[in-house]
């Protein structure tokens, strides 16, 4: 359950223009589109959702349309660098927490962002969280998420910066009156710097990347008629036959504690 | 003009033709190779060919030597002859780092390590890969996968989710041996993080998703994966899955070097420990440690149980989803889910092939059955012969000590 003792907390929420990734048509990125929505559970009040580029963008009115009043958009051009733009404006008046996604949906899409920002403000980061699950005495607990559908507990102190899972709750609908209403404040005072490297870089639609063929090393016929048609046969394991239940209860037992699956 | 001769011995043909001769056998025994026979042919004796078997009936092996129980055999031999790769003096290093999952090199982190030894070959000259681990280690194959030089932090510092900790140990190395090359696995797994960690903090600008390294540029996916960039390669690699194909025809040293002591860093974060996650809200096909119950298991509740205390996801066979003990999406196989678990009990399961498919990738397999000629037996790493359920109310015991005698320890 998100704190409500906390009330003045301060959230900014940045956003970015997703892609769909079938029809490759603008939209609401996902794990954006997840950091507005925590955000609004931690802090309806104190939420600001920011973006760095064109102010223009429509899809913008999507994140407006979860319920927000105001977007804050810093103008950037489309080849600028965002980073120094967005520190710069961080660093006038850092909130508590600042929530992105893990990777961007367009552009280079590397998700060091998050680590860039938290490198020049001097904030830690934590990656990939589910849940915020409570803020007391300028700490904040937070869920994790690891492979597998695993969470794992970590405490940081405030302010930090924090990148949203695919986990986490999803965003609610957008509503298309009140995405009409919010206001866009567009702020052109920022420093803007050119991504020169990536200038240099030449972008092509997806290649299909080549399937790795299963590779038979064989010498002779007789064993490759044997790779294609053997049946899965582990290397030879252990057989417990004569021994009573429990000392084979208790072989299994030491193979799961050793493997670490059982906690 | 002499070759073409044919010489013949009457007495060797005469002994050959006599078998009470007192010379018989021997002569036989020493000229199977060819017998002439009077017409100068030669002649085969079709008595001699083959051996007999076990059970007293002639075997003709007509494989010569290829024969399954010959080939097992050479293929241990197969093992010892790869050649081992060498590297006395490194010019350079070229550091990876392994997810490690569980201990262990995943398939990603062998492809990483596969590519780091084409960079190797592209650059030229003597350079090492040198791969560094944090915590324990389960991995006994480091030598076959490619790692010339294996660094290991242990401690409790570097345990858990230790990132900062960590980056300072990368840092440390970048200063000390400054690596040609920065290789990591861009996976979910901790190797994007520490990655990107390190990136930031070196000021490298990383190539992510990269899946074609060259020596001159890299094709990088972007736009969430709908694009490929081309970019000049650059010092600080995440790599893709399936990058470059893993080492599998050279030994390597996997020396080890001695890490360096490092002081307790200040952390700003602080590791709660994994959070208990009900088991079966867990996706089977993701699932870490699935229990499957296949038509062995009679004692339904019991097995529930068993599940719930082992903190395991339930899994079935096709004949138990059928006989409607489990749900459809519980099952495993072809038919079903292909599930990567990295241990995998199987009670009372004997393995047709389509459930072998669907377990495919599992690590660690463990069988519980009565019939030891089954085939989850035969590929099991470890095979229990008896009854399924008496032996997971054993297992619940032990399993329930463990914990209470976690709880004393704790208070």
């Amino acid at each position: 359950m998100p704190p409500k003792s906390v009330a003045d907390l301060r959230v900014a929420a940045l956003i970015s223009v997703g892609k769909h990734p079938s029809s490759g048509r603008a939209r609401r990125a996902d794990q954006d589109a997840r950091a507005v929505e925590m955000g609004l559970g931690l802090a309806p009040g104190g939420l600001e959702v920011i973006h760095a580029g064109n102010p223009n963008e429509t899809v913008l009115r999507d994140y407006a349309g979860m319920g927000l009043n105001k977007l804050k958009v810093i103008e950037q051009s489309a080849d600028a660098d965002v980073v120094p733009a967005l520190s710069e404006y961080l660093s006038d008046d850092c909130p508590d927490i600042v929530l992105t996604g893990v990777r961007a949906e367009s552009g280079e899409s590397s998700g060091m962002m998050a680590y860039l920002l938290g490198e020049k403000l001097g904030l830690p980061v934590v990656t990939r969280i589910a849940e915020i699950r409570a803020i007391t005495d300028g700490q904040a607990e937070v869920l994790q998420a690891l492979p597998r559908g695993q969470r794992r507990a970590v405490r940081v102190a405030l302010p930090f910066i924090a990148s949203v899972d695919s986990a986490a709750a999803p965003a609610r609908q957008s509503a298309y009156g009140p995405a009409m209403r919010a206001e866009l404040e567009a702020d052109s005072r920022g420093i803007e710097i050119k991504d020169e490297v990536r200038a240099g870089w030449e972008e092509n639609p997806a290649r299909k990347r080549p399937k790795r063929l299963k590779v038979v090393k064989a010498k002779t016929a007789a064993d490759r008629f044997k790779a294609a048609t053997a049946k899965a046969t582990g290397d030879g394991g252990t057989v417990m036959r004569d021994e009573t239940p429990a000392e084979k209860a208790k072989a299994i037992f030491d193979l799961l504690v050793e493997e670490g699956v059982l906690r | 003009m002499s070759d073409d001769i044919i010489r013949r011995d009457p007495r060797a043909e005469w002994i050959a033709r006599n078998r009470l001769h007192p010379l018989h056998d021997a002569m036989k025994q020493a000229g199977a190779a060819e017998v002439r026979g009077p017409s100068g042919l030669i002649r085969r004796n079709p008595h001699a060919v083959g051996f007999i078997g076990p059970n007293g009936i002639k075997r003709i092996d007509r494989l010569n030597g290829n024969s399954q129980a010959g080939g097992s055999r050479r293929a241990a031999a197969k093992t010892v002859d790869l050649p081992l790769h060498r590297v006395e003096t490194p010019d350079y290093y070229i550091a990876v780092v392994p997810d490690l999952i569980g201990g262990r090199l995943t398939a990603h982190d062998k492809d990483v390590l596969g590519q780091a030894h084409q960079l190797v070959s592209a650059a030229g000259g003597a350079g090492a890969v040198l791969t560094i681990v944090f915590g324990d280690i389960r991995e006994d194959s480091f030598d076959k996968s490619g790692v010339d030089r294996l660094m290991q932090f242990s401690g409790e510092q570097f345990e858990g989710y230790a990132p900062e900790a960590r980056i300072a140990a990368l840092e440390h190395i970048e200063k000390s041996l400054a690596p040609k090359f920065w290789l990591f696995p861009d996976s979910v797994a901790a190797g994007f993080e520490l990655g990107c960690r390190l990136a930031a903090r070196l000021d490298e600008r990383p190539l992510t998703q990269a899946w074609q390294v060259g020596p001159e540029t890299t094709l990088c996916r972007g736009a969430g994966g709908s694009s490929d960039i081309t970019r000049p390669t650059q010092r600080l690699l995440l790599l893709a899955p399936e990058c470059a194909n893993p080492i599998d025809e050279t030994r390597h040293e996997a020396l080890a070097m001695e890490a360096v002591e490092l002081g307790a860093t200040e952390g700003k974060l602080s590791d709660l420990g994994q959070v208990a996650v009900d088991p079966n809200s867990v996706a089977l096909g993701e699932a870490e440690f699935i229990l499957s119950a296949g038509n062995g298991v009679s004692n339904w509740d019991n097995f529930h149980r068993a599940a719930e205390l082992l903190g395991a996801t339930e899994g079935g066979s096709r004949v138990v989803v059928d006989d409607g003990h489990m749900p459809r999406f519980r099952q495993v196989g072809a038919s079903g889910t292909w599930v990567t678990a990295r241990v995998y009990v199987a009670v009372g399961i004997s393995g047709a092939v389509q459930h072998l498919q669907g377990i495919g990738q599992c690590d660690k397999v463990v069988a519980v059955n009565t019939d030891i000629g089954c085939d989850m037996v035969k590929r099991a790493a470890l095979s229990v012969i008896d009854d399924g359920d008496e032996v997971l109310t054993e297992l619940m015991k032990l399993v329930q000590e463990y914990r209470q005698l976690e709880v004393t320890d704790a208070a």
